[in-house]
């Protein structure tokens, strides 16, 4: 066989492997991966988490998020878009997902100004500053507390608070549920226990439309 | 005629590099397979590793027509960077090498791995594998350069 033969062959060969690879897999994701096993069902939602929209909607969108992730603050406003969109039938729940560095500290604040009912004050702030508490990827838990300094918080509950163990077990709770549902990046999605296995907003606005053409 | 008769028919040097091309080509799909489709995460040591690997799929060619036997060279230090790579890893994983030495992000430890087959053949063992075969091929590439 001349050489040239040989390795355009060889080449088609490996490409046609590829793609056929990709597409098994994909097509065996897409089938798998419509619904959460049922045992895990019931560590989507966290009680107590965070919520935003009527609490009788019937469509609950759980996202695990980091406040210090770039995406999450793009899809927060269109998050808030689809509340706005379906009012009374579609409600948010926010679970953590620290996965940059010193987001951790970050969440607890999250987690004390909730307690204090200014999550999403709060949540507002960090994602509007999202730039000024976090370089190169690492957040910086300091500048995140001056930023929230304006809220209407009992200040020293609000530092006490962020050290606690509820909120530290909260917390943990969240990420040991994230990895068990294989939350490997952020935002992550579930609608009504479903996970949004293309991640895209027109996806995610299309499973939430699914969901809410299925229960209403 | 002579002339002919040697471009066309294969020989054993050139079979070598295409083999080290091929070897390359494959390790390339298949990490960009397992990280871009399956998603598993990449450590560090795993982007060095890329880093040694991706280049000779598209340099190796440049030498395979015509064939160049120099290319031992070149392609040479990249495989010789991803073995020694490969090769932290693999003694990492094996924890040969204390945890704390390790350039790891969070939430990617290097010192775990995904895939096993056979019960030994993880990823860093493969990728040591194939920079090794690719080394051997490589010198023996390298002994039909005129000096």
């Amino acid at each position: 066989m001349n050489k040239k033969t040989l390795f355009i062959s060889v080449s088609l060969i490996l490409i046609v492997a590829f793609i056929a690879a990709v597409t098994i897999f994909q097509t065996e994701e897409t089938s798998k991966n419509k619904n959460v096993s049922s045992d895990n069902l019931n560590i989507i939602e966290r009680e107590n988490a965070p919520t935003k929209g009527s609490e009788d909607a019937r469509v609950t969108i759980v996202e695990f998020f980091d406040p210090a992730c770039e995406t999450c603050q793009v899809f927060y406003p269109l998050v808030n878009d689809l509340i706005k969109k379906y009012p009374g039938k579609v409600k948010v729940m926010m679970r953590y997902a620290p996965f940059h560095q010193g987001s951790d500290q970050v969440v607890k604040l999250l987690e004390a100004a909730h307690i204090q009912g200014q999550f999403w004050p709060a949540l507002d702030i960090l994602f509007a500053n999202q730039q000024s508490w976090t370089r190169h990827h690492v957040a910086r838990p300091k500048i995140a507390i001056a930023l929230l300094k304006d809220l209407p918080l009992d200040h020293e509950k609000f530092i006490h608070d962020a050290s606690s163990d509820t909120i530290i077990q909260s917390i943990i709770q969240d990420v040991e549920d994230g990895k068990t549902l294989k939350v490997r990046a952020t935002p992550q999605f579930f609608v009504n226990d479903k996970p949004l296995t293309n991640f895209g907003y027109a996806q995610l606005t299309q499973l939430v439309e699914q969901a809410i053409a299925e229960v209403y | 005629m002579n002339q002919i008769s040697t471009s066309d028919t294969i020989q054993k040097e050139w079979l070598a590099l295409f083999l080290v091309w091929i070897l390359a080509t494959i390790s390339t799909i298949a990490s960009l397979f397992f990280s871009e489709i399956v998603k598993l995460p990449v450590c560090v040591l795993c982007w060095y590793q890329r880093i040694a690997m991706y280049p000779l799929v598209l340099i190796l060619p440049l030498a395979l027509f015509p064939f160049d036997a120099k290319i031992s060279r070149y392609a040479g230090v990249l495989v010789l960077s991803g073995w020694l790579t490969a090769l932290f890893h693999v003694l990492l994983v094996a924890g040969y090498i204390p945890k704390n030495a390790q350039p790891c992000v969070q939430n990617i430890p290097c010192s775990e791995t995904h895939l096993n087959v056979f019960g030994f053949l993880n990823m860093p063992m493969m990728s040591l594998l194939t920079f090794s075969i690719m080394g051997l091929l490589l010198l023996f590439v390298k002994k039909s350069e005129p000096s």
